[in-house]
């Protein structure tokens, strides 16, 4: 037989799934959403023994109730794509617990597989499992597996293999739940096989548990019979109040209850205690990490530790990756000549791309820290000693790791953030989370902040940056606060949460999970920040100067150049337009090779008639011409040509300025000024703002562009961060002020998408007004404070 | 001496046995599944640094619950005889 087989995996959170998953594909693994929702469908192709086997992940789960998006996914999958055979992965140092999803896999009646996982941890805790009896209780079969050594996985497969091409039909276990839910589980069981209505794909014993159980999926199904339906309801309910009456619980209670002995009754016969339960390594570990006094500062210097590992880590990598996109870019210019298209692939596609891109080895280290936090079990003891604070401001334990991953140690991303928020339940506590995650201070804002802080403040970078982290904290829970007071009111949802045990990270599983969120991230790049850089140079540079205007300048232009040449002396040396902008082409070699402290570029230059003008020249620019060192008539030449090289400039500068003004994005700036000017932000400061809204890192360049296209050439040569300073309008008020806005205002184009997807597009829209609203409340408050108390002159 | 006592007021590391679960719905729900269920041996292993959430050792593994949803679990416990603490 050579069709293909279709295996899922199934187990309980921190069971070993993935490692399972990840040990059977290696790198060939495929991340897509289940239609439809959110939770991501992870699979992989393998070939086993001459078979096509696809493997599907299904989300981690400890039931298969609907009371969470992944259970729901978890079982519409088995139930409707029907796979082949499941492989139930069960951590056998923790049989009990994970052996209730067994059952209900048992009671659903698909063929299943038992992956007896972790039995080096059982074996080390003193614990004995009998897996052949287990096999024999459970009627399915199990196979010994430890996943992290790999050891096990192709028994696993030939078993899965053996079942997948057996009979294949789906055999139902059939528990017992006392007398009264027994009785009515057999009526509707009987009911639901007269209709000829009810698919059955479902086993109707199955679904009269759900039934009786209440779930909401299953009973809103039995309206397509209504007689039928109408009959089974009647059932339910009179169960449902005997039960109550009788037990005085519900059903749904009685039934978890009777699941869970039943697990007793088989974990008494196939698993041995060798040793009474003692603090084992993992206790002890807590006893110190969680403890009431140590356990806070160790949780802040693990902040800190990883925030100074990102930076120093990524450092070296950052530069390669700035070097090679400088060198693209200088290609590009050498090889499209000047005009629109060279602009377009230069300032357009490279910067915006590169920009994005040469942040992908520090958001990497960050991911990789992060996936060290998850995969030794310390993440959840951070829900765990932050659920109390996180409460007060009406969020969830977990959604401290949604607050991580987007900056909440500086450096993250606010997409796999949006997406890590996939982890709380309760659908308001989620938004409240979503919402505020792009206050975090994501790796993009990073070098904004960075070049502001060095511009203007003379405190170390490090200690800045962590000033910023908690105040984008400060932020991000005060308006979750506001948010769960107001828009999203709503009560506290459960936080019965499994401390797994820690666990030391396997090399490859910290690699896979750091490259699934960088590739988010670079995706974003590919995509989304591609289209929107080039809509943001077009916005830059569209419309150009009416031609009247342009022409006006040329005209200005060439009339100071014909001034020049009249000139007594100059006659000798130069005589047309191009030889001048030949010598100003000669004096840019020159000054640019002193600055690379080179020898001058080629000869071709030196064999040049206006050489000797052009060094003089250069000399005289540095300040290191000598009278005397050259003929008079060169040396005077030479500085009435500098004259017109600075008139030239002038020109050129109003020219680009005048340019920049004219364009979409100049004249939104100019209108936003309107807004933006009692924060003290002129037209260019709006630009870049506006440019934000594409991705964070296009804040630095736009600037650094909106700076460069309208200041004059010497100054070019200095960095932004000078410019900056040397500009009479900043001052560190202005700065911190623009520092606070970047960090609250519009969440980037790509995090606006994710949480439309994780959301609707009403949300999306909040959040976009929402954050603008408060950057520009607290921005505004911060300058008017600041001028009060006499800063910012 | 045996005393039903509220999840919530046991001491650091005292053991005890569930007896009855109150909550109901999705919290009552979430509280069985992960095995909190009647005739279950705990032990309560630590509390986060703000006193809230309660870490419990049940089965095999280590849960960790708040104090409101500990609200809601009875347990029996061990008093020591002539101790008239309540």
């Amino acid at each position: 037989m050579n069709k293909s087989i279709t295996i899922a995996l199934a187990g309980n959170p921190n069971s070993g799934k993935t490692t399972v998953f990840n040990a059977m594909t290696g790198a060939r693994q495929h991340i897509a959403n289940y239609p439809g929702v959110t939770v991501e469908k992870k699979t992989g192709k393998i070939s086993h023994k001459g078979r096509e086997i696809n493997v599907v992940d299904l989300p981690g789960t400890y039931s298969l109730t609907a009371y969470s998006i992944e259970e729901i996914v978890a079982r519409d999958f088995l139930i409707n794509d029907r796979p082949d055979v499941v492989i139930n992965i069960v951590d056998g140092s923790n049989l009990d617990r994970n052996l209730y999803l067994t059952v209900q896999i048992r009671e659903l009646g698909i063929p299943v597989v038992v992956a007896l996982n972790m039995m080096d941890v059982a074996e080390s805790r003193g614990m004995a499992v009998d897996w052949q009896s287990l096999s024999q209780l459970l009627e399915a079969p199990v196979v010994p597996i430890v996943a992290r050594s790999k050891t096990g996985i192709q028994d696993l497969l030939d078993k899965a293999v053996e079942v997948a091409e057996g009979t294949r039909v789906w055999m139902p276990a059939a528990l017992s739940y006392g007398t009264d839910i027994d009785r009515s589980l057999d009526e509707i069981a009987g009911l639901m096989d007269k209709s000829a209505v009810y698919d059955r794909k479902y086993p109707a014993r199955w679904r009269a548990l759900k039934c009786i159980e209440g779930d909401k999926q299953m009973v809103s199904l039995l309206k397509r019979d209504p007689a039928i339906g109408a009959r089974i309801e009647e059932i339910c309910n009179a169960t449902t109040k005997h039960i109550m009456d009788t037990l005085g619980e519900e059903p749904e209670a009685i039934i978890t209850d009777h699941r869970y002995g039943y697990v007793a009754a088989i974990t008494r016969t196939t698993l041995k205690h060798r040793i009474e339960s003692r603090l084992d390594l993992s206790d002890k570990i807590d006893k110190v990490l969680t403890n009431r006094f140590f356990g806070p500062i160790i949780l802040m210097g693990i902040f800190y530790a990883i925030y100074a590992f990102t930076f120093w880590a990524s450092e070296e990598p950052m530069g390669w990756f700035e070097a090679f996109f400088g060198y693209v870019k200088e290609l590009a210019r050498s090889s499209i000549p000047p005009g629109v298209l060279q602009s377009l692939i230069v300032s357009g596609i490279i910067d915006g791309v590169g920009g994005v891109m040469g942040f992908v080895p520090l958001i990497m280290c960050m991911f990789f820290a992060i996936a060290i936090l998850e995969d030794s079990g310390y993440m959840a003891r951070m829900a765990y000693m932050l659920d109390r604070v996180m409460r007060w401001f009406g969020l969830h334990g977990n959604s401290v790791m949604a607050l991580i991953v987007s900056g909440g140690i500086s450096g993250g991303c606010a997409v796999p953030g949006v997406l890590s928020t996939r982890t709380l339940m309760d659908p308001k506590e989620r938004i409240a989370t979503l919402l505020v995650v792009p206050f975090m201070n994501c790796g993009a804002k990073m070098p904004v902040f960075a070049m502001l802080t060095a511009a203007f403040f003379s405190i170390s970078q490090t200690r800045v940056m962590f000033l910023l982290t908690v105040l984008a904290w400060g932020f991000a829970l005060l308006s979750a606060k506001l948010l769960r007071a107001t828009v999203l009111r709503g009560p506290k949802t459960p936080f019965v949460m499994e401390l797994p045990p820690y666990r030391l990270p396997t090399f490859q599983g910290l690699l896979i999970h750091t490259w699934e969120r960088t590739s988010q991230y670079v995706k974003k790049a590919g995509t989304v920040i591609l289209g929107f850089s080039i809509v943001l140079w077009a916005a830059m540079t569209f419309p150009g100067l009416p031609a009247e205007k342009d022409a006006a300048f040329e005209t200005l232009r060439t009339e100071k150049v014909a001034d020049f040449l009249k000139k007594p002396i100059v006659g000798s040396f130069l005589t047309d337009e191009k030889s001048v902008s030949r010598l100003g082409e000669i004096i840019k070699a020159l000054v640019s090779a002193e600055g690379k402290s080179q020898r001058p570029p080629n000869n071709a230059l030196e064999k040049d008639r206006l050489f000797p003008l052009g060094l003089e020249a250069a000399k005289m620019m540095s300040g290191k011409a000598q009278r005397g060192d050259a003929g008079r008539d060169l040396a005077k030449v030479a500085s009435q040509y500098l004259v017109l090289a600075k008139d030239l400039q002038i020109i050129d500068t109003d020219r680009r300025h005048a340019a920049l003004s004219n364009t979409v994005a100049g004249r939104l700036g100019r209108i936003l000024e309107y807004l933006t000017d009692p924060l003290g932000f002129d037209y260019r400061v709006n630009i870049a703002l506006i440019g934000g809204f594409a991705a964070k890192e296009v804040i630095l360049s736009t600037l650094g562009t909106a700076y460069s296209l309208s200041e004059s050439q010497q100054e070019l040569e200095g960095t932004l961060q000078e410019r900056l300073r040397k500009d009479r309008s900043w001052n560190p008020l202005k700065a911190f002020t623009l520092i606070v806005f970047i960090m609250l205002y519009v969440p980037c184009m790509a995090t606006v998408i994710s949480i439309r997807k994780e959301t609707s597009w009403g949300w999306a829209g909040f959040s976009l007004a929402f954050n603008l609203t408060a950057a520009y409340l607290v921005a505004l408050f911060v300058s008017q404070a600041g001028k009060l108390i006499g800063l910012g002159t | 001496m045996k005393k039903l006592i509220n999840m919530r007021r046991m001491q650091d590391n005292q053991q005890g046995v569930i007896r009855k679960i109150s909550a109901s719905g999705q919290m009552g729900k979430r509280i069985r599944e992960m095995g909190l269920v009647p005739d279950t041996p705990i032990q309560i292993r630590g509390r986060a640094p703000l006193k809230d959430p309660v870490a419990v050792k049940v089965r095999d593994f280590v849960l960790t619950l708040r104090n409101d949803e500990a609200n809601h679990i009875t347990v029996e416990v061990d008093i020591p005889e002539g101790d008239q603490e309540t």
